[in-house]
């Protein structure tokens, strides 16, 4: 199982969720997790999802993910899961 | 989020520290052993360096790169630590030192690391002719090199102060100095001498790979000092012993950071997995400061009174969050307190709130050392000897590591600059006590271990 994050940051509008969850169709990503909230007036989204499918290398599917996120006017990171297991759990 | 799951709010909190408090993982450093590339012909020796050294590391900085995408963590710099040259080098004459300077210079820019480390020698107990003739070409080979660094352990607590060699490295860092006046110096910034030197530090300029330590190695040099900053700057008026907790917890999570991705490049690379140095690493960049944490805990310029106490809280918590965190922790481990890397304490410094006596006294109790001072470019190397002297003592008679790195900037006094530029910096020029110390330090020999050491 290859789970990664991605977090999704900016101002509120129609279609960050359609826009990021179409890529995600297309590239063979599930989605296992969706949560969402405005912190400081910025919209905030993370989803954890599953790139063990993937058709492509991590860091190309991360290329289009920032790339539509640019598109969106958002700002997108992708990582692997594993790193806030890390920090955050004893 | 279903159980289970990370939370929204773990995923932020990590998140902001990148953004906000410049979390990076400072260095991943290979070390890589030398002892199979020994030799009695300097050319044979020479070769066996530069093709393992380009074998090993081949695909390193590209793991490094793509691990640091994939988790989204930045990693400053790739770097790679060797067996201390003079273990490799039994026999060679002055003209073959710097000509293997050159090799490993080659062998860096080949594999695209930042820097290579490990030039140097462990000469405690005594030296032997080649160990000298090692030391002495040291100023040649940083003025004539960009990556290479070098390092000389001079002292232990097992086995004394060497002064022979404390007088030698004094002349190493006027030199080195010297040679490249016409960038303040900058060939003495990549030149530490040691006291107890540890031998998985990853960090330059005194990274080296020790002889205790395997075929080739991960070691993982964390940073940080920003999210530790962020962390005390929220907690206004709590009591030290939560603070202590708080900073704790900081630490705690940015070493899980470090190891997590150092295994990960370890693993990728088929290397083993060294030590996590969970040093506090400053840079130019404002807020990624130490003195700016001593600050955050109240004290107005880093410096004065309560400076050391804040210090001493602030390392040890450090290091017992980071102990919690890992199994493999190593190297320095505690706060760093460079002058020209940390832009707050050269602020202190250029105000006089910081000066050599001060930060002599905060190195008892941190991690490192008189790091990356700029001194008046006329100072004796008697007097520059005298202090290392007095550093290295404060190591010994402490049974800790302590450090010197200086640099006596050609043409300059105190109140001028010095600029390096990069993670380097820039410092004001620092005033050094004047008056004679050299029927002291030109007595000569080794100043004895302490009475504790004697403990087998």
């Amino acid at each position: 199982m290859s789970r990664a994050v991605i977090t999704v940051m900016g101002v509120d509008r129609v279609g960050i969720v359609a826009g990021i969850s179409s890529l995600l169709a297309q590239y063979n990503v599930n989605i296992e997790d969706i949560s969402q909230t405005i912190m400081q007036g910025i919209f905030v989204m993370a989803m954890i999802v599953n790139v063990s499918q993937l058709p492509c290398s991590f860091s190309e599917f991360k290329k289009a993910l920032e790339e539509r996120g640019k598109e969106l006017g958002v700002e997108v990171w992708l990582q692997r899961e594993e790193i806030f297991r890390a920090m955050h759990r004893v | 989020m279903k159980r289970g799951f990370v939370s929204l709010n773990e995923i932020m909190e990590t998140i902001e520290m990148v953004r906000k408090e410049k979390l990076d993982i400072r260095t991943i450093t290979l070390g890589i052993s030398l002892l199979d590339c020994c030799g009695r012909d300097p050319k044979e020796v020479m070769e066996r360096v530069y093709n393992k050294i380009v074998k090993v590391a081949s695909k390193f900085v590209d793991v490094v790169r793509e691990v640091e995408e994939e988790y989204g963590i930045p990693i400053v710099n790739a770097r790679i630590s060797l067996t201390p040259i003079s273990l490799v080098s039994a026999g060679f004459d002055e003209g073959a030192f710097v000509e293997l300077g050159r090799v490993l210079e080659l062998a860096a820019n080949e594999v695209k690391v930042d820097f290579i480390g490990g030039y140097g020698a462990l000469v405690e107990k005594g030296m032997t002719p080649w160990e000298e003739r090692l030391i002495s070409v040291i100023p040649y080979v940083l003025s004539s090199t960009e990556k290479v660094c070098s390092f000389v352990n001079v002292a232990s607590t097992k086995a004394g102060i060497n002064i022979d060699a404390v007088l030698l490295c004094a002349k190493v860092i006027k030199r080195s100095a010297e040679l490249t006046s016409s960038r303040d110096g900058i060939g003495a910034t990549k030149f530490v001498v040691f006291a107890n030197a540890p031998s998985d530090n990853p960090f330059m300029a005194g990274a080296f790979h020790g002889v205790q330590e395997g075929e080739t190695t991960i070691n993982v040099g964390v940073s940080g000092p920003g999210v530790i900053r962020a962390v005390v700057e929220d907690l206004r008026g709590m009591d030290f012993r939560n603070l202590a907790n708080e900073i704790k917890r900081a630490a705690f999570k940015i070493t899980a950071a470090g190891e997590l991705l150092g295994k990960e490049i370890a693993r990728r690379l088929g290397v083993t997995f060294g030590i996590v140095d969970l040093s506090l690493a400053p840079t130019p960049n404002p807020g990624d400061s130490v003195a700016e944490i001593i600050e955050a805990m109240g004290i107005e310029r880093c410096g004065l009174p309560g400076t050391i106490a804040a210090l001493a809280l602030l390392n040890d918590a450090v290091k017992k969050g980071g102990v919690m965190a890992s199994s493999s922790v190593g190297g320095l481990s505690g706060a760093f307190i460079p002058v020209s890397e940390d832009a707050e304490m050269a602020r202190c410094a250029l105000e006089g709130s910081i000066n050599i006596g001060k930060l002599k006294a905060m190195t008892c109790v941190c991690s490192v050392g008189l790091d990356m001072i700029a001194i008046p470019g006329d100072t004796p190397i008697e007097v520059i000897a005298c202090i290392i002297a007095d550093e290295m003592a404060i190591g010994v008679f402490n049974s800790k590591t302590t450090a010197v790195r200086l640099v006596p900037v050609p043409g300059k006094k105190v109140g001028d600059k010095a600029h390096w530029g990069g993670l380097m910096g820039e410092a004001p020029i620092i005033g050094v006590d004047s008056g004679r110390v050299d029927a002291f330090i030109m007595r000569g020999g080794r100043i004895p271990p302490p009475l504790f050491s004697f403990n087998n």
